[in-house]
């Protein structure tokens, strides 16, 4: 009967650590937080944030701008995709953030006798790498959090942290 | 009969003047009727067949004779050579090449595919189209898109010789055809979205020796222009033209490439062509030392140019100072038709930027410039008076000004939008009717500028752009227009669905045809634009018609295989930023008409 009781005990804390971890694994899908107008998911992956009345935060914006000059000659309107490279709205529902990052900083390419699908390696271009996780939110908020198509109709201001990061981030003053 | 000995003619002098060279070869072949021996039909770029067997009375009986599938699934564009019983087919990238024995129903004589990086690929802005190959003295010459220029035999598809005109590391890629003149190819480039300085390059036909090297911005003696000769609106360009336009430096990331296809008057032994828009798409970090519009020459232009030594004869710039992306290079047009009571001998352009001009050819005066689309609302229009300090300038519209509204504003409803009231699509001429066939979009956008920075082969773009069918009008995103370029008037206008985007055949038949996005062969009456005949090909249609006899019969063909700029904005459908102005069936998504893949369909009557 001793013996029974640690048992016991540990099954029951095996469980409500499960339980827990089931518990904070739920928090993190939708738990946010915003740090200077920049929002980021409880393991700290930058996302979006769109208000009651629709407005976006600006990095969600900036992502629509930047992507819309950089990205949407091959991916199309709204990453809605073209007749030569895939609708992002689709491949973001499973991409990890890391995986994005390694794919638009170092390209990928899918050269078969059926096709010749070429992703440019973008590390080395700022108008892309100092706005990437714009982008990123930007892509999540229309492949799953509803954004609708075209320009976002409200956004917050710029923060004064976005200022200082492109500023960094091109290296001027 | 008068103009077919007149043309042999001419090809009689000029066979005397310079024994051997390739135009002598061109003028022989394009003669012709029963081929089609260059891209743009002839040099002239009529785009005109005297081929009559095909009639507005019959075509309702055309038949599909045989169709060659490209085993290529990216956008289509340009069209087939037919020389004698030998068809040639080109595909974009990788950009094969095949001899069809048309005495053997198509058979493949030889095939031809070059081995490129496929890094090039995504330099490439909108898709790896290539407009086609030419042909002169038994060659055919394929100018690939990482810009190797290779000689073909065309008997044996062996290579003779190959030249390299640029750098896709620097973005420079190639999705022009070439024109074959004297003994000279002349080639263009691209990559204005990615900084590329612009230039025309001529190599020698029989060695692929670069002979000569026009730059469209930058200092005089890479311009190969004389300050005191070369002519813009009737006056000396002066000294410096195009680097005192510029701030500093920045013409030497600046653009105006030069993708567009090329004209040849072996009258006035002038080439003609245009300049894309400068780079970025930003104004505002192009404006001059004093924060103010500055014109960027000569990007936005058109250009006269002598074969033999690369000199500009003269220059006009349409766009000073771009704010939307209205690159100069669509088609220019030989012409000789009345303007004002008189025969002039014009040059006839439909610019991107929606106005339609009419240009003497030899002098470079400007005669006409009119809306050929009614939607078109960034300029109030070209000031035409010689004496105003504007003259020759279209005047913009502050409201629709991306530079006076400023960086990090949104700009909206401007017509047309970036892609222009047309394209690259060529339009075509007919002497019967003196009416030219424009194949239109109908498309306008809202357009955000902001600062970015230069990576040599990295996009250099710097605007945000939202495109939608023109508000107000029929809801659809293209017309086919006929247009009198004499009286800059819409003689009429079809109606379509999407953009076209398929350059225009006239014939002697009374029948003009083109393609659309949906797919469709169409034919339409060159007097009212009736429509006599519609067939579906197997994907949107982006190339170009042609036609030829074989055996004494008459064969219209195009290639289809959806893609390009097209095949960006349309494969998703367009958005509507204002709510309300919703027409029905504008925003239908071209997916829901097409898929990918080459084809070519050839037609006849039964």
């Amino acid at each position: 009967m001793k013996r029974t009781e640690p048992l016991l005990f540990v099954v029951v804390a095996l469980g409500l650590l499960l339980a827990l971890q089931a518990a904070a694994q739920t928090a993190d899908k939708t738990a946010k937080k915003e740090k200077d107008g920049k929002w980021e998911t409880a393991d700290g992956t930058p996302t979006y944030n769109i208000g009651p009345d629709g407005t976006v935060d600006w990095y969600t914006y900036s992502g629509f701008r930047r992507y819309h000059s950089e990205c949407h000659v091959c991916h199309g309107p709204d990453g809605e995709g073209s007749t030569y490279a895939p609708a992002l709205v689709q491949s973001m529902k499973t991409m990890s953030y890391p995986d994005f990052l390694q794919i638009v900083a170092s390209g990928r390419q899918d050269v078969n006798p059926a096709q010749q699908n070429v992703m440019p390696a973008l590390g080395d271009n700022p108008n892309v790498m100092c706005y990437i996780d714009d982008i990123y939110v930007y892509l999540k908020a229309r492949s799953e959090g509803g954004l609708a198509r075209g320009r976002p109709p409200k956004r917050a201001d710029k923060p004064a942290a976005a200022d200082k990061h492109e500023k960094a981030c091109f290296g001027t003053k | 009969m008068r103009r077919f000995a007149l043309a042999g003619a001419a090809l009689a002098l000029i066979a005397y003047a310079v024994p051997g060279a390739a135009s002598d070869d061109v003028l022989k072949q394009t003669a012709n009727p029963a081929q089609w021996a260059l891209q743009t039909g002839d040099y002239a770029n009529h785009r005109f067949s005297k081929l009559n067997q095909i009639t507005r009375d019959n075509v309702k009986n055309l038949k599909v004779a045989w169709t060659f599938s490209t085993g290529v699934l990216r956008g289509h564009e340009g069209s087939p050579l037919v020389i004698g019983d030998t068809m040639y087919v080109h595909t974009p990238f990788p950009n094969i090449v095949y001899a069809l024995d048309l005495n053997d129903e198509g058979r493949i004589i030889w095939k031809y595919e070059p081995k490129q990086d496929p890094s090039v690929i995504p330099v490439m802005c909108c898709d790896t189209v290539y407009r086609g190959v030419a042909y002169a003295d038994n060659t055919i010459y394929l100018h690939q898109a990482d810009t190797t220029l290779v000689a073909l035999d065309a008997k044996t598809g062996k290579e003779k010789w190959k030249a390299v005109n640029g750098d896709p590391k620097k973005g420079e890629t190639n999705t022009a055809t070439v024109l074959p003149v004297k003994d000279k190819i002349i080639v263009g480039i691209s990559g204005a979205e990615f900084g590329v300085r612009g230039h025309v390059t001529a190599y020698d036909a029989k060695t692929g020796k670069r002979l000569w090297r026009a730059y469209s911005v930058g200092p005089d003696n890479e311009l190969l222009v004389d300050p005191e000769k070369t002519m813009s609106l009737g006056k000396p360009i002066g000294k410096d033209s195009s680097a005192k336009t510029w701030t500093g430096d920045q013409w030497k990331i600046g653009g105006g490439t030069t993708w567009g296809w090329m004209s040849y008057d072996p009258d006035t032994n002038l080439f003609y062509y245009g300049t894309a828009n400068p780079s970025t798409w930003n104004p505002v970090q192009r404006a001059g030392p004093d924060g103010k519009p500055i014109d960027q020459k000569w990007t936005m232009s058109l250009f006269a140019r002598d074969p033999d030594t690369g000199m500009a004869k003269w220059i006009y710039q349409m766009t000073p100072f771009d704010e939307w992306d209205y690159d100069g290079i669509n088609e220019n047009i030989l012409a000789d038709i009345d303007v004002g009571g008189q025969k002039r001998k014009t040059l006839v352009h439909f610019d991107r930027n929606g106005l339609g001009y009419t240009l003497d050819r030899v002098t470079g005066e400007l005669l006409v410039a009119a809306k050929y689309d009614p939607a078109v609302n960034w300029t109030s229009g070209v000031v035409m008076d010689k004496n105003s300090p504007q003259y020759g300038r279209p005047q913009v519209v502050a409201k629709y000004s991306t530079f006076q509204n400023g960086q990090d504003v949104n700009t909206k409803g401007v017509c047309p939008a970036a892609l222009g009231s047309k394209d690259q699509q060529p339009a075509a001429f007919s002497p019967r009717t003196n009416l030219f066939y424009v194949p239109t979009n109908h498309v306008c956008m809202d357009y955000e500028p902001f600062k970015v920075s230069y990576t040599a082969g990295q996009p250099y773009v710097g605007a945000t752009l939202s495109m939608f069918p023109a508000p107000g009008s029929h809801g659809g995103m293209g017309n086919f227009i006929a247009w009198d370029a004499g009286k800059g008037k819409i003689a009429w206008s079809n109606p379509e669905k999407f953009s076209v985007w398929s350059g225009a055949l006239a014939t002697d038949g009374g029948v003009v045809f083109y393609g659309t996005l949906e797919g469709y062969l169409k034919a339409v009456d060159e007097k009212d634009g009736k429509e006599l005949y519609r067939f579906k090909t197997p994907s949107g249609i982006i190339g170009n018609v042609m036609t030829y006899t074989h055996k004494g019969k008459q064969y219209v063909a195009v290639l289809s295989g959806v893609g390009g700029w097209a095949g960006i904005g349309l494969a998703a459908g367009l958005t509507n930023p204002t709510d309300g102005l919703g027409a029905v069936g504008g925003y239908a998504a071209l997916r829901d008409y097409t898929a990918l893949g080459g084809t070519l369909t050839v037609f006849t009557l039964p």
